[in-house]
């Protein structure tokens, strides 16, 4: 690690700790997890779903519906809002290389981002252990990893947006546009092209694990009884034909590689073109 | 990192163009140590331009050499020969602790030798430090950042209307500190009020519509 990524990661975080947003999104999750708690959801039993495991499972699937938005419309504005109002033109005055600048800022967004996450997961165990509940470890491991993943990945795709995109507000609706797209891609709409098309459904789920938030859903369900009916045709039909333990690694390292390589091509467009 | 009688900065053929129109034309110039330059010119006329085209952080055609090396892919050695004011201070949340500690990490200055220059231009830096950069009044965050180029001892320093927000008293300061400025290093000020900074400058170069139409030594008068 470098002296000047280290100084511009540094700076990074600084700059973010300075703002309302990650102290509203923080306090967001975290106050999520007392909620579910202060609600009795881990009393209570629904197909299959008990104990601290429910919680976690209802706190992963808010994830999955917020985290991508999130991530999405925080990093796209990041370059190009810095270029919009001459931060860029500054702190690219500095002594320090393109890339160590870029990824400098990835990884300290990727930290803001994914501390929080892991501390409200942490703080379910914590919470849990002193309520004399069953802590599933496997869960709290693999989430983990889970949502590091899926930060990743995103976090490679709005890193990418924002290198290309002109304007923040056209990086803000390219981005919503995409997110869009990847949640209509879950199981709801694969199902209906699978009926009305009458695809081959190897082709449909195919599609569908190409996508990191049906990636991540299927993840989350993994631990789980495959018949569930929860899980929609898409998580079912992989849980009935893989081999878990090849998913949850697949489910785990596919986003991570997606995230790396679309900030690696954010990075060598960064490196090729005007800068601010 | 002076490198004897070559200029500091040499540009042929420089052109910039955004979406087919160019900004500079083919533009020439050897910049050379000792210069002190008055780069004056309308607004639209390539004066920022060629000033980012400098610190590499645009694509151009041509060719453009900053202490020997190319601008984009020599970045990093080149720019810790440069010290730059840029014309809008950036909005940074930073604190002005934090900042003093980033630069400080980057170059060979410490943090007393830039609260030292910042005071000498009348900024009060202690009662300063806890507050975000962004925060700061337009005269503060100048000062701030003229006392972060100059801190650096740079072979090469680029002002872009580094005077625009100082009170009276910090520009003559300001202007001291300029004259009495490493005579071996280039300056580069670009301006619209040439009669402010004639006494600090020994060559004026004009620009207009992407092309130098100007370029003159002038006499200096000392400060």
């Amino acid at each position: 690690m470098t002296k000047e990524f280290k100084s511009i990661l540094k700076l990074d975080l600084f700059q973010t700790l300075r703002t309302k947003g990650f102290w509203i999104y923080s306090i967001l999750f975290g106050g999520f997890v007392a909620f579910l708690f202060l609600s009795g959801i881990t009393e209570t039993q629904v197909i299959g779903f008990v104990g601290l495991g429910r919680l976690m499972v209802t706190f992963m699937q808010v994830c999955m519906v917020i985290i991508p938005i999130y991530v999405l419309i925080t990093v796209v504005r990041s370059i190009v809002g810095d270029k919009e109002n001459n931060v860029m033109e500054y702190m690219l005055s500095m002594p320090v290389s393109l890339s160590n600048f870029y990824w400098g800022k990835f990884i300290a967004k990727f930290i803001v981002t994914f501390i929080p996450l892991f501390v409200s997961l942490l703080g379910a165990v914590i919470w849990g252990s002193i309520a004399s509940l069953d802590v599933p470890w496997n869960m709290f491991f693999l989430y983990s990893g889970l949502l590091a993943a899926m930060v990743f990945c995103f976090l490679g795709l709005g890193m990418l947006i924002s290198v290309y995109a002109r304007s923040q507000d056209f990086a803000v609706s390219f981005a919503f546009v995409i997110w869009l797209i990847l949640v209509a891609f879950i199981d709801l709409l694969l199902m209906g092209m699978m009926l009305k098309f009458r695809m081959n459904p190897n082709w449909v789920i195919g599609l569908g694990m190409l996508n990191p938030l049906q990636v991540f859903r299927v993840g989350v369900l993994v631990l789980f009884d495959p018949k569930l009916t929860v899980m929609g045709p898409a998580a079912y039909f992989v849980l009935d034909t893989v081999n878990r333990g090849v998913f949850i690694v697949f489910s785990v390292l596919y986003p991570t590689l997606l995230g790396f390589v679309l900030a690696w091509l954010g990075n060598r467009r960064f490196n090729h073109e005007d800068v601010v | 990192m002076i490198t004897g009688n070559k200029p500091l900065i040499r540009a042929r053929e420089l052109t910039k163009a955004f979406n087919k129109v160019e900004v500079l034309r083919k533009i020439q110039f050897d910049f050379n140590v000792g210069d002190r330059i008055a780069l004056i010119g309308q607004n639209g006329a390539g004066k920022t331009t060629l000033i980012r085209c400098i610190l590499g952080q645009y694509i151009f055609d041509g060719n453009l050499e900053v202490l020997g090396k190319s601008p984009r892919s020599n970045r990093v050695d080149i720019l810790k020969e440069v010290g730059f004011v840029p014309q809008i201070p950036p909005p940074l949340k930073l604190t002005v602790k934090e900042l003093l500690n980033f630069f400080a990490g980057l170059s060979d200055t410490t943090v007393d030798e830039y609260v030292e220059i910042a005071e000498n231009l009348g900024l009060q830096v202690n009662p300063a430090l806890g507050k975000p950069f962004v925060a700061l009044s337009g005269g503060m965050k100048q000062k701030l950042l003229v006392a972060f180029a100059l801190g650096k001892k740079p072979a090469i320093l680029l002002m872009d209307e580094p005077s625009a927000n100082l009170d009276p008293a910090a520009r003559e300061i300001f202007f001291d500190y300029l004259g009495n400025y490493n005579k071996e290093a280039l300056l580069v000020l670009s301006s619209h009020r040439m009669a402010e900074i004639s006494g600090l400058v020994n060559r004026v170069v004009e620009m207009d519509f992407g092309k130098i139409i100007l370029d003159k030594k002038v006499e200096t008068v000392n400060h």
